[in-house]
């Protein structure tokens, strides 16, 4: 039984549609991440999920039953809030159990479940502070602790991890998906960061103006994107999109790419049938590769390329991304670090064709 | 530092004591006119300090003092403004919370024509209230009662105190509200447990600002008091106008005083809470 289902979920303020026919369906143990820009409805959703928002249309059960005209606290659900919200005047033990004494959960309880929440979380010797006391991380802690005790069906947190500087993100990032695993818990989770998205969820849904893009595991979101804003959105550097013909020779695909002060760079895809004439041709920097002529390279039975002038390199350490122009759009490739490669010179470059994205150019969609 | 900036400082410091000594003119002829006998006060330059402190003045205003022709003093009329201020303030103060609560954590479909009409509230002049309220009162049975003037006055000041609350309730955000409700907590639970606890400013400044208002107050407390409920603001106006032969200065200088002792304790007491709760909330927008 999936533990969240929302079925034709609308919503809008007056004639403004914030969100339009959402369906997502999640099990037991699933995390879930809504990932989009700013302004895409991703936390009008939850805020929908939790309840602090009315729907306009549609339903959302949650372990099975229907809670959509149901209040906040009767949906099983806790919620850790991007600011934190904890209760200023109250320490870290009430702002934990006050969920509790609201609901007229004992004493002894109350005292089981916060000794047990704050030894999980390490925030013991913190329990007498008041909120203005902790640092930002600790903050954290405590906001994720009152979502422990409630221990519920399904947890929503909202941008957590924005507030928090870049080193500690990436810690607490990594006790979140800890948190996740250990206890088994289905999580809704709203983030503007694609990377967060990627090394947390086992499901993303993109959103963009309050339409869902694409709905699927990292990988698939990753290795497959459903619409060119997804491959554009996804992964850093983004995906390259470049403009490119095609025209069938020889029973085979042949692909064209404009070239700066060059004859076109042409590619044969020998497995894609039945493209359009124009198209644009996604690739991932990781999925460009020095073209060695040999084929020892993962992948490369299906590599083709040519030379191209590179203008710029940055080396980055662990790999050295080079960019050249292809198609009138500027083209990143992650080359390794110990890669000769120098700006301002022609060098070899080959896409790995089992991993490129054809889209439309007219409405973005996928081709492949 | 240079000796430019320290004699421009100076300069400053002279002309912040001359005004300060303006101001405080006053106050100092009406304590030492208060300490003085008639008889001194007739013989004596104005700004003199008194030869020979006498606190009979003050015990004449207190006590004997004859306000029309009840010979009592302010006495039982500084307890009519007691009765009548205290509730006033109290009652006004926390439905002006409950208001600016409601305005700036739970929005409702007119909110905002809700909030100007209230806030117009503000700027309707005493006068023009003053018979439409002569005939409500009449009608509640409250005409010349001191309940009627503790409502007259809460009516008045929810307006000033539903602001000062909703100012103040608009700078803590919206997700403690919803992280209360996500808790479980109903609307007067988070109001309670999560909002009062913060509200120590605000409400000293709405005590302070309802305090001075009420208990200054003359034209409401003229109209709409009767002959046992009239508030002390009437009662000085009323004694230092029934004089029979001479005009005891001393007596009306102490009589103003007594009257004014309550609203300054206040401010002595709560104001240094009273310009933080003011600026409060205007540093974060």
């Amino acid at each position: 039984m999936p533990i969240l289902e929302i079925d034709h979920l609308q919503k809008s303020y007056g004639e403004t549609h914030i969100l339009h026919d959402i369906n997502i369906s999640i099990d037991e143990g699933d995390f879930l991440v809504l990932v989009g820009p700013s302004g895409c409805g991703k936390s009008t959703l939850l805020n929908c999920i939790a309840g602090l928002e009315p729907i306009t249309g549609g339903t959302i059960r949650i372990g099975g039953r229907d809670v959509t005209g149901v209040s906040p606290k009767d949906r099983d659900i806790a919620m850790v809030f991007q600011s934190y919200a904890l209760y200023p005047t109250m320490s870290v033990a009430r702002n934990i159990t006050f969920g509790m004494q609201v609901r007229g959960v004992d004493k002894a309880t109350q005292d089981r479940k916060l000794a047990e929440v704050s030894r999980q979380l390490q925030i013991e010797q913190l329990l007498q502070r008041k909120p203005g006391q902790l640092s930002g991380g600790q903050r954290q802690r405590v906001a994720m602790g009152r979502a422990l005790v409630r221990d519920p069906k399904l947890f929503l947190f909202d941008e957590p991890l924005s507030n928090l500087d870049a080193k500690l993100r990436v810690s607490m990032r990594t006790e979140i998906k800890k948190l996740h695993q250990d206890l088994n818990a289905s999580i809704v989770y709203v983030t503007h960061d694609q990377i967060e998205a990627m090394t947390l969820a086992t499901k993303i849904v993109v959103m963009k103006g309050g339409v869902i893009q694409q709905i699927g595991s990292p990988a698939e979101i990753y290795n497959r994107p459903a619409n060119m804003f997804v491959a554009d959105f996804m992964g850093s550097p983004a995906m390259n999109l470049i403009p490119a013909r095609v025209r069938a020779e020889d029973g085979q695909t042949r692909i064209e790419i404009d070239r700066d002060g060059d004859a076109p760079l042409v590619i044969t895809d020998p497995v894609s049938r039945n493209l359009p004439a124009e198209i644009v041709l996604g690739v991932r920097p990781e999925d460009i590769h020095e073209a060695t002529g040999n084929a020892h390279l993962p992948g490369t039975a299906q590599d083709a390329g040519g030379d191209v002038m590179i203008e710029i390199v940055e080396p980055a350490g662990a790999d050295t991304f080079a960019v050249t122009h292809l198609g009138g759009k500027p083209v990143t490739a992650r080359l390794r670090a110990e890669t000769e490669v120098r700006p301002r010179q022609k060098f070899p470059l080959a896409f790995d064709l089992s991993k490129v994205s054809y889209f439309s150019p007219q409405d973005g969609q996928r081709l492949n | 530092m240079t000796s430019n900036t320290t004699l421009l400082r100076w300069g400053l410091y002279g002309i912040l004591i001359l005004f300060a000594l303006f101001y405080l003119l006053p106050l100092f002829v009406m304590l030492t006119t208060s300490l003085k006998s008639l008889e001194e006060i007739r013989t004596g330059s104005l700004l003199a300090l008194p030869r020979a402190i006498t606190f009979q003045p003050w015990l004449e205003a207190w006590s004997t003092a004859c306000a029309g022709t009840q010979c009592e003093g302010l006495r039982p009329f500084f307890w009519n403004s007691v009765l009548m201020a205290v509730p006033a303030v109290m009652i006004s103060t926390v439905v002006g919370a409950l208001n600016g609560y409601v305005f700036a954590q739970w929005r409702f479909p007119g909110a905002n024509l809700f909030f100007a009409a209230i806030l117009f509230g503000c700027f309707i002049p005493f006068q023009v209230v003053l018979m439409p309220m002569a005939r409500m009162l009449g009608l509640m049975g409250l005409a010349g009662t001191i309940p009627g003037l503790i409502f007259v006055h809460v009516i008045y000041g929810i307006g000033f105190t539903t602001l000062f609350f909703r100012n103040y309730y608009v700078t803590i955000p919206q997700e403690l509200v919803r992280a209360a409700k996500v808790d479980g907590a109903g609307f007067f639970r988070i109001f309670w447990s999560i909002f009062l606890p913060i509200s120590l400013p605000i409400i000293t400044v709405s005590v302070i600002w309802q305090f001075t208002q009420i208990w200054n107050d003359f034209l409401f407390g003229v109209s709409f008091s009767g002959p046992g409920s009239q508030p002390v603001t009437v009662a000085l106006n009323n004694i230092v106008n029934s004089t029979t032969g001479v005009k005891a200065y001393n007596v009306d200088m102490a009589a103003a005083i007594i009257a004014a002792l309550p609203t300054l304790l206040v401010y002595v007491v709560a104001g240094k809470y009273f310009i933080r709760g003011l600026t409060a909330g205007s540093v974060k927008g």
